[in-house]
């Protein structure tokens, strides 16, 4: 807190024939008095002439300043006149600077909440932000056939730093994550077949469960945290920058600059590190297999072995490389669409985060159904 | 004689980042009411020397005096109380942007002082109306102008009373009339309240306009070679560098 010192002063107010008078003594610094002043507050708007009167004020500072400026503001208001006597010159021009009105705010927000037109914007809103993502892939799509006719606008090393960020440097926390929900699913799993003395298709379990799906939504689910937020906050950030309008006035498009290596390394990672993941998840599988269940070591990766089949891995990895295209496309659509300033960079993150989890978990749905329907 | 008080002391200072040393014993000293210059030439050091006179970056050797407190000795207590009695506008404005206008003014009265909500409310609109901006309380950062940024910037920068203002490229990105106002804005601050004033620029109208006393730092002396009233070094030239950086180049060799 400022330092409170004990100031000396004088506010006194009169009011006869019209006349409201005020005078200021001492020193006027950090005055709070409310209730005195709400009192000239209150007598200031039935007087035709306000005189001011500061002699003997010695200091001053905001507070007194602006206790001037309201009540300059209630006789503008009320066509008084304002007179003031003794003020120091230096309080007078700050006044006056204060009363000088440079420009008027300008923004139409008067608007009443009306449901339909709230209604109406929000299925406008809609409407563009569907549009605005069609046209997104739209672009997308035209970038790859600019890059498979050798035509995109690609910087190599772009490429091969997004490649080297979401590669080997993802592979700690894709390990530990993944060795966990193998020992995870494998304790879940070991207490219901306990009961039936079945524990050693633990093994089965793990690896069937880490192969098909787990693995790779574990994958997902990481890489959308990591990668995918840190593609969406470095391209709100160049948005903020204006390095984005830049690109796009010296005819570069962003899409082929910005989005396409991201997209190519995650789609060339995302089925790698999907392999990883299963890999291990069945390591966590086995360590409460040998060390919990006592399954010899043995045993458990013949198990494993036996319970694995190509289809599994293929599907695994197939769902792999579906979620590396929705990670890097929420990611990058997010950015380019970031507002400009520190805020949407946040929300352009979230947003790319949460979509594309969600969308992951949809396109898992529509993947299952359709491996159903074809019997794989 | 009229005795004149020292508010900011610069002594030795040397600002260095790692092995690179951008300026190596700076001395000089802003007295109460000065509106004071630190100029040159681009990568001079300029805007670090703002960062070190603002506790941002610490000097590599030398001693920062502030108010008579020795900065860099002084305790993170002192430190805040000392930075409470300074205003810094930054050359983008600085405001938050998740903030309306007058929530970001209101920010350090909020936090220095017990003021009612009233009052601050009142304070809120007495700085924005002094720096042109009355009835923009409301406004987000983004709903403004460059120039409007500044003011507001200016605006907080003023919340609590400070004895020293410093500003950081004050005119960069403005048209010149907005350039003009603020100028004229800083000077009837300084004329008006005493405010010292500390300015970081290189604009030459802004500088002959407002500047009292000023330090010319030049990167390849790692230092000031020039200190003093930028008209009379307009005036009596120190050195060629002086000259043409006040003249533009237009007299003696680029």
């Amino acid at each position: 807190m400022l330092e409170r010192k004990i100031y000396l002063m004088l506010l006194d107010f009169d009011i006869e024939q019209n006349t409201l008078k005020v005078a200021i003594k001492g020193d006027f610094c950090r005055f709070d008095d409310e209730v005195q002043k709400e009192k000239i507050y209150a007598a200031a708007p039935k007087a035709k002439q306000i005189l001011i009167s500061a002699q003997d004020l010695n200091v001053w500072d905001s507070t007194a300043l602006v206790f001037f400026y309201e009540l300059a503001q209630i006789a503008q208001k009320n066509s008084a006149q304002l007179k003031y006597s003794n003020i120091p010159d230096n309080l007078k021009h700050m006044l006056d600077l204060a009363l000088k009105v440079d420009r008027k705010p300008s923004r139409d927000d008067a608007r009443a909440f009306d449901f339909l037109f709230a209604l109406g914007n929000w299925a406008v809103g809609l409407y563009q932000s569907a549009a605005r993502a069609m046209t997104f892939v739209s672009q997308i799509v035209t970038s790859f056939g600019r890059f498979f006719r050798g035509k995109a606008v690609m910087r190599s090393v772009d490429f091969l730093f997004a490649l080297e960020d979401c590669s080997y440097k993802a592979i700690g926390i894709m390990s530990l994550v993944s060795f966990m929900i193998g020992l995870i699913l494998a304790f879940v799993g070991a207490v219901q077949l306990k009961t039936f003395g079945a524990q050693i298709y633990v093994a089965s379990l793990v690896a069937i469960g880490m192969t098909r799906i787990m693995g790779a939504i574990m994958a997902g689910v990481i890489m959308s945290g990591r990668t995918g937020a840190s593609y969406a906050a470095t391209i709100g950030t160049m948005q903020v920058n204006e390095e984005i309008d830049a690109l796009k006035t010296m005819g570069i498009p962003t899409m082929d600059f910005l989005v396409l290596p991201r997209i190519l390394s995650l789609m060339i990672t995302m089925p790698l590190l999907t392999l990883w993941a299963d890999l291990m998840g069945m390591f966590g599988g086995a360590f409460v297999g040998v060390v919990m269940l006592d399954i010899s070591p043995q045993e458990y990766w013949k198990y494993s072995l036996d319970a694995l089949n190509f289809s599994n891995f293929m599907v695994g990895i197939f769902h792999g490389f579906v979620f590396g295209i929705i990670i890097a496309l929420c990611g990058c659509y997010y950015g380019i669409n970031c507002g400009r300033n520190a805020d949407s960079v946040g929300v352009a993150t979230t947003k790319a985060v949460v979509s594309a989890i969600v969308l992951m978990i949809v396109a898992t749905g529509i993947i299952t159904m359709s491996l159903e329907v074809f019997g794989i | 004689m009229k005795q004149t008080e020292v508010k900011i002391k610069v002594e030795d200072l040397t600002i260095a980042y790692g092995d690179f040393v951008l300026m190596k014993n700076v001395n000089f000293e802003v007295n109460k009411g000065d509106i004071f210059i630190i100029m040159g030439g681009s990568g001079c050091g300029k805007s670090s020397m703002l960062r070190a006179l603002t506790g941002l970056v610490p000097p590599a050797k030398g001693n920062i005096w502030i108010n008579g407190l020795n900065f860099n000795n002084a305790s993170q207590a002192q430190k805040d109380a000392l930075m409470q009695k300074c205003g810094i506008l930054y050359q983008s404005g600085a405001l938050f942007s998740s903030m309306t206008l007058a929530e970001n003014i209101a920010l350090p009265l909020q936090q220095y002082t017990n003021y009612s909500d009233k009052l601050i409310d009142e304070l809120v609109s007495l700085k924005l109306a002094l720096v042109g901006l009355k009835g923009f309380e409301e406004f987000y950062p983004s709903e403004i102008s460059g120039g409007m940024k500044k003011r507001a910037g200016l605006a907080r920068a003023l919340a609590l009373d400070p004895e020293i203002v410093y500003f950081d490229e004050p005119s960069a990105g403005l048209d010149p009339i907005s350039s003009k106002l603020l100028d004229d804005l800083i000077v009837e601050i300084n004329q008006s309240l005493g405010t010292t004033i500390v300015v970081v620029t290189h604009e030459l109208s802004s500088i002959f306009a407002i500047g009292t006393n000023s330090i010319f730092l030049d990167a390849e002396a790692k230092g000031v070679i020039a200190h003093g009233n930028p008209k009379d070094l307009l005036k009596n030239p120190p050195n060629q560098k002086v000259l043409n950086f006040l003249t533009r180049g237009e007299k003696g060799n680029a």
